[in-house]
């Protein structure tokens, strides 16, 4: 029993990872429409700065600083990169992510090298025992920063004023511009917000195992998440994020013991599975907005 | 004939070679075509075939993205099914580690490897028809995902990872095209043939496109449920560009398969249905010379940029040797440009002909 709660843990905390993760992609989709194939790319960005900026100070300062640099790398290729395309489909945009994705990591992967960097996080692989079940500090710590986070996003977006500017120019952009809402900074507000939330989720992918150049993959896994929660559905994203690390964990630990074809990697592919499933059943995830079409 | 571009009816207006300025250029490029296998060097034959063959793909991929307007991002799955059904049927019978049929004709494997793309394409194709946009854009990441961990554990087809299996044998009335020969090399024949594939089947696919089914194509489209109302069957449709791009998808595999020799299964990755999706975008959405266009400039790319170091100092041709290497420039350009197309030129490589064309049609008057 207590082995099952320890990878319900395990779960729950990579599962806050793809939360993280799955926030980005779909604070972008809301402000502009488009899947934004770049956060793997800040993600790396992000982790590599923190890997860089411990060397020479604290770990929460490094973080700190490097999600406020990532923020900043997020607006500057929105507004170089995203911004001249405007009104054009959203597949144009989305590849231009793609592009942006490729150089961007390029340059990163050149920076960590072939090495492991480690994040010089307080947390390492120690375990720390709750209610008699045995866990990894850091899963604990990702869960618990992404509820903190998601909380103080939720707040943000519930009642600041600029959270209702984003949500007036996510429903409709014409008539927020006519409101007095600029559209412009809610874009590269949307972007700093994603690319922040990538970085952090990659320094906690990082902690323990450290940052390597295959790292990117698993920030794929947020795509499941978000057609399973719904594209524009931040609570979906939320919600999807932890069920689905949860269920790849639980396959990762039991699968083996069903049946031999689900032994081994299968559980890379359960998040991919799980989506097609409930696509079947539900075109617009769990929890989208049904598109209304008129001709 | 004096006046060439006086059109009388649609027949001659949607003719394939409707101008004579077209009926020129292509004899032009099928002599120069024909010719360049006896004055090129081989290793270029080589990389020139792979682009004739990455050109297939590419117009499969235009077929269901840039006509259909469905974005798939599953283009390397495809490929892949197309690639290990022929190397399959042409394997050797009698090993015991792989599947293998020993049929090494050439039109049975290749066009066994599109039809079982082209169904798998059909068995996707009901989702399609259910999701729109980057929906079925991340649906079909999700097959390229499945795909590559089903290919990896499935050792008796691929060979699994790290040691694969040999590709299909190219044999065709008794020709051997992967082995020199008496008066042809190597090179020289299987460009000659890649060639001859491309011609068919971009031909084939030029005729799917300018038909009903490019027309109904085009306007689900530019507006699915405007199409609907005016007749048009979107799901059929849909399905039709599914089986029909995964066909090409297949063929594709198969001959690029044939010109890599050597393939890993984790190959078929995201990073090659990108590659197409390139192709595509920079080649000229919507047209088959576009298709062409992008798969042979994006072919040749690493092969020019192989040429920086002698040209660039700070650019080294080796990882550890300081400076960023020549595969990092590779990767970064690639992503740059298609940034810088979709920026600049959203009409790709055609965009920029066509725009020479009209500005030499009209010289020395700007319009």
């Amino acid at each position: 029993m207590s082995e099952f709660l320890a990878t319900i843990v395990r779960g729950l905390g990579s599962g806050s990872i793809y939360a993280l993760l799955a926030l980005g992609f779909v604070i972008v989709y809301k402000s502009m429409r488009v899947i934004s194939f770049a956060q793997p790319a800040f993600m790396m960005a992000g982790s590599l700065l923190v890997g860089y900026l411990v060397l020479s100070m604290n770990f929460f300062l490094a973080v700190l600083l490097a999600l406020l640099l990532t923020a900043l790398l997020g607006a500057g290729v929105e507004r170089l990169a995203l911004r001249p395309m405007i009104g054009k489909p959203v597949f144009v945009l989305a590849i231009v992510t793609l592009g942006v994705d490729i150089v961007i990591r390029t340059v990163v992967n050149s920076f960590i090298g072939l090495d492991i960097r480690q994040m010089g996080d307080p947390w390492g692989l120690q375990q720390v025992d709750v209610l008699g079940v045995q866990v990894d500090q850091r899963h604990l710590a990702t869960l618990l920063t992404t509820l903190i986070v998601v909380a103080a996003l939720f707040a943000f977006y519930r009642w600041s004023r600029t959270g209702l500017a984003m949500r007036a120019a996510s429903s409709d952009q014409e008539v927020a511009l006519a409101q007095g809402i600029s559209v412009a900074r809610v874009f590269s507000l949307s972007w700093a917000l994603a690319a922040a939330l990538a970085g952090l989720a990659g320094v906690f992918l990082a902690t323990g195992i450290g940052l390597e150049q295959n790292l990117w993959l698993t920030a794929l896994k947020a795509l499941p998440v978000i057609i399973l929660g719904g594209l524009d559905s931040l609570g979906g994203a939320v919600l999807a994020g932890l069920a689905i690390g949860v269920v790849e964990a639980v396959v990762g630990s039991y699968g083996a013991t069903l049946h031999p074809i689900f032994g081994g990697d299968f559980f890379l592919v359960v998040p991919y599975l799980l989506m097609l499933l409930v696509l079947l059943v539900r075109p617009y995830g769990l929890f989208g907005t049904r598109e209304v079409e008129r001709i | 004939m004096s006046r060439p571009l006086l059109y009388l009816s649609y027949r001659q207006d949607m003719a394939l070679l409707n101008t004579g300025a077209k009926r020129g250029w292509t004899a032009v490029l099928a002599v120069g075509g024909l010719v360049l296998p006896f004055v090129v060097q081989d290793d270029l034959l080589i990389v020139l075939a792979t682009a004739w063959v990455a050109a297939i793909g590419a117009i499969g991929l235009n077929i269901v993205t840039g006509y259909g307007g469905q974005v798939s991002l599953g283009h390397a799955f495809f490929l892949a099914i197309g690639a290990y059904t022929a190397a399959a049927i042409s394997g050797d019978p009698d090993s015991t580690r792989l599947i293998g049929f020993g049929i090494t004709s050439l039109p049975v494997w290749l066009l066994a490897a599109g039809l079982v793309a082209g169904l798998a394409g059909l068995i996707v194709a009901p989702l399609a028809a259910r999701l729109r946009g980057l929906y079925l854009a991340v649906v079909t990441l999700g097959l390229v995902f499945i795909g590559e961990h089903v290919f990896k554990h499935w050792r008796e087809l691929t060979g699994g990872v790290g040691v694969g299996r040999p590709a299909a044998v190219p044999e065709l009335f008794g020709v051997q095209f992967a082995v020199d020969g008496a008066m042809f090399t190597k090179a020289q024949k299987l460009y000659l043939l890649m060639l001859v594939l491309l011609v068919i089947f971009g031909v084939l696919a030029r005729n799917l496109v300018r038909s009903r089914v490019g027309r109904a194509l085009a306007a689900v489209r530019d507006r699915d449920l405007a199409a609907a109302v005016i007749g048009v069957d979107v799901t059929r449709y849909k399905m039709i560009a599914f089986a029909v791009s995964s066909f090409y998808a297949g063929v594709a595999g198969a001959l690029l398969y044939v010109m890599i020799g050597f393939v890993e299964p984790g190959s078929f990755n995201l990073a090659m249905s990108v590659q197409y999706i390139a192709m595509i975008l920079i080649g000229g959405v919507a047209t088959i010379s576009g298709s062409v266009l992008g798969a042979v400039f994006i072919t040749l790319l690493p092969r020019v940029t192989r040429e920086l170091p002698a040209v660039l100092p700070f650019v080294s041709s080796s990882p550890g040797s300081g400076g960023i290497t020549v595969f990092q420039v590779e990767t970064i350009l690639y992503g740059l440009l298609i940034i810088g197309f979709l920026i600049f030129e959203p009409r790709g490589l055609f965009g920029i002909w066509t725009r020479l064309r009209t500005y030499w049609k009209a010289w020395p008057f700007s319009h």
